[in-house]
């Protein structure tokens, strides 16, 4: 209770104290490219945080806010460590300089008191931390299965899924189960796999590709792999993977094309048949 | 000899790890784009075996760079079951977890320079290597 009333008695002195502590440590570390006035502004709010809690022996609230804080700056975890492993320093020196007899009991003392304001900061700041992260990284999870295997119906009959990313074992069960929901429900005739954006395909992602094919022709449709980059398709030819089975294009733009003859359909381009028309006449008019 | 860089292997995403370094260093030392493709894969291969069959390990590369020639070296190193039968794992289709069989002797195809040596109960390590042309 001593330490604690000298403390907060003497809090100016010492909080003066830990800002240059903390301040030194600005350009030497992870801060570098924050402004003077970011810096010294959240430097006081920590240290508020700081006393508050050792005031109300714990307050959650701001503890809380405080780490959110951090985070959305972007900053690291770093600087709530280094910021109460000064604050422990600069404390125990300061009390120290305050006292007159300094003997073992008294260090007992003074560092059994000190560890007891630090130590459940520390612990509280680092869980709320690493709890927003673990967050940030959950939803961004959900949001990425989300993007993991959209199926798009873009006519009657034709339908593609875009791949974009790594392909991991998770995904590749989705891929296989959005495509086979997604051929059923649309009433897909033609299903396209565009893999232009998937960065490796090896035996995993080649087997998945290949069970997935297999299984949208048993449900009575045709399966075409396209965007086969030059340098993926020399990988699966060095792996030794069969795809004769089932047809490949290299592009999104010829496995459309295929898949419109599949459907019965083909583009026409009006403006040259306009054209054509006004050359006839034209070569009537005898020009 | 230049100095080794690893990645343990021990989840799933390690691969994509392991397989980010060895295509970074592959483009850096200045292969084409379907060099780095196959030794992006050929890591995947070897990260991929070691996840499922070895539960853990270590992919390292090493960037050999002598007068004659320049290329990337990379080691799969594990302390798992080992493999009994070399010359089965080798041939085209062998798998015993419903694969495609098609990883090790696709390494070998996709690499200048393979070689494997396991041993039952000790574990397997697998150095395959890249020349520049
Ligand atoms: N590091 C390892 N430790 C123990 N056994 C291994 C290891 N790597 C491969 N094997 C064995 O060798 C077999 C063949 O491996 P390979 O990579 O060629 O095919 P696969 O992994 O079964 O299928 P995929 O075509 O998907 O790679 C495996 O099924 C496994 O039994
Ligand atoms: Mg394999």
């Amino acid at each position: 209770m001593e330490f604690k009333r000298l403390l907060i008695e003497n809090s100016d002195s010492i909080v003066q104290k830990w800002m240059e502590e903390i301040e030194s440590l600005k350009d030497s570390n992870y801060t570098a490219t924050i402004s003077d006035e970011l810096y010294e502004s959240t430097n006081r709010e920590f240290v508020n945080v700081i006393f508050t809690s050792i005031r109300n022996e714990g307050s959650t609230k701001a503890v809380e806010d405080f780490s959110e804080k951090i985070i959305n700056l972007g900053w690291p975890l770093s600087y709530i460590t280094d910021g109460l492993q000064i604050f422990r320093r600069v404390s125990t020196e300061y009390l120290i300089t305050q006292s007159e007899v300094v003997d073992s009991n008294f260090f007992t003392e003074l560092s059994s008191s000190v560890n007891e304001w630090v130590e459940p900061l520390i612990r509280e700041l680092v869980n709320e931390y690493s709890g927003s992260w673990e967050h940030i990284v959950s939803l961004q999870r959900v949001a990425l299965q989300e993007l993991s295997a959209p199926l798009i119906p873009v006519m009657e009959g034709i339908t593609i899924m875009p791949l974009i990313g790594t392909i991991d074992t998770e995904r590749a069960k989705l891929i296989m189960e959005n495509l086979l929901e997604g051929a059923i429900k649309h009433n897909s005739e033609v299903v396209l796999i565009d893999i232009t954006g998937v960065p490796v395909v090896d035996t995993m992602v080649a087997h998945h590709i290949i069970q997935a094919a297999e299984a949208v022709r048993l449900i009575g449709s045709t399966c075409i792999l396209v965007g086969i980059r030059p340098e993926i398709a020399q990988t699966i030819v060095n792996l030794g993977i069969d795809l004769s089975n089932f047809p490949t294009k290299s592009s999104l733009k010829k496995g459309f094309s295929t898949a419109l003859a599949i459907t019965g359909r083909h583009v026409t381009d009006l403006n040259v048949k306009e054209n054509n028309i006004e050359k006839m006449m034209d070569s009537l008019r005898g020009e | 000899m230049e100095p080794q860089s690893c990645v343990n292997i021990h989840k799933e995403w390690d691969i994509v790890g392991a397989r980010q370094l060895g295509r970074e260093m592959a483009k850096n030392l200045g292969f084409g784009t379907v060099d780095q493709a196959r030794i992006a894969t050929a890591v995947s291969e070897l990260a991929r075996n070691i996840y499922l069959y070895a539960e853990q390990g270590q992919v390292c590369f090493e960037i050999i760079d002598s007068i004659e020639r320049r290329g990337l070296c990379m080691m799969a190193i594990d302390s798992g079951p080992g493999i009994a039968d070399i010359g089965q794992v080798m041939q085209d289709g062998f798998t015993t977890s419903g694969g495609l069989g098609a990883g090790l002797p696709g390494v070998k195809r996709l690499m200048d320079e393979f070689d494997i040596r396991s041993e039952v109960g000790e574990g397997t390590k697998i150095i395959a290597t890249k020349w520049i042309r």
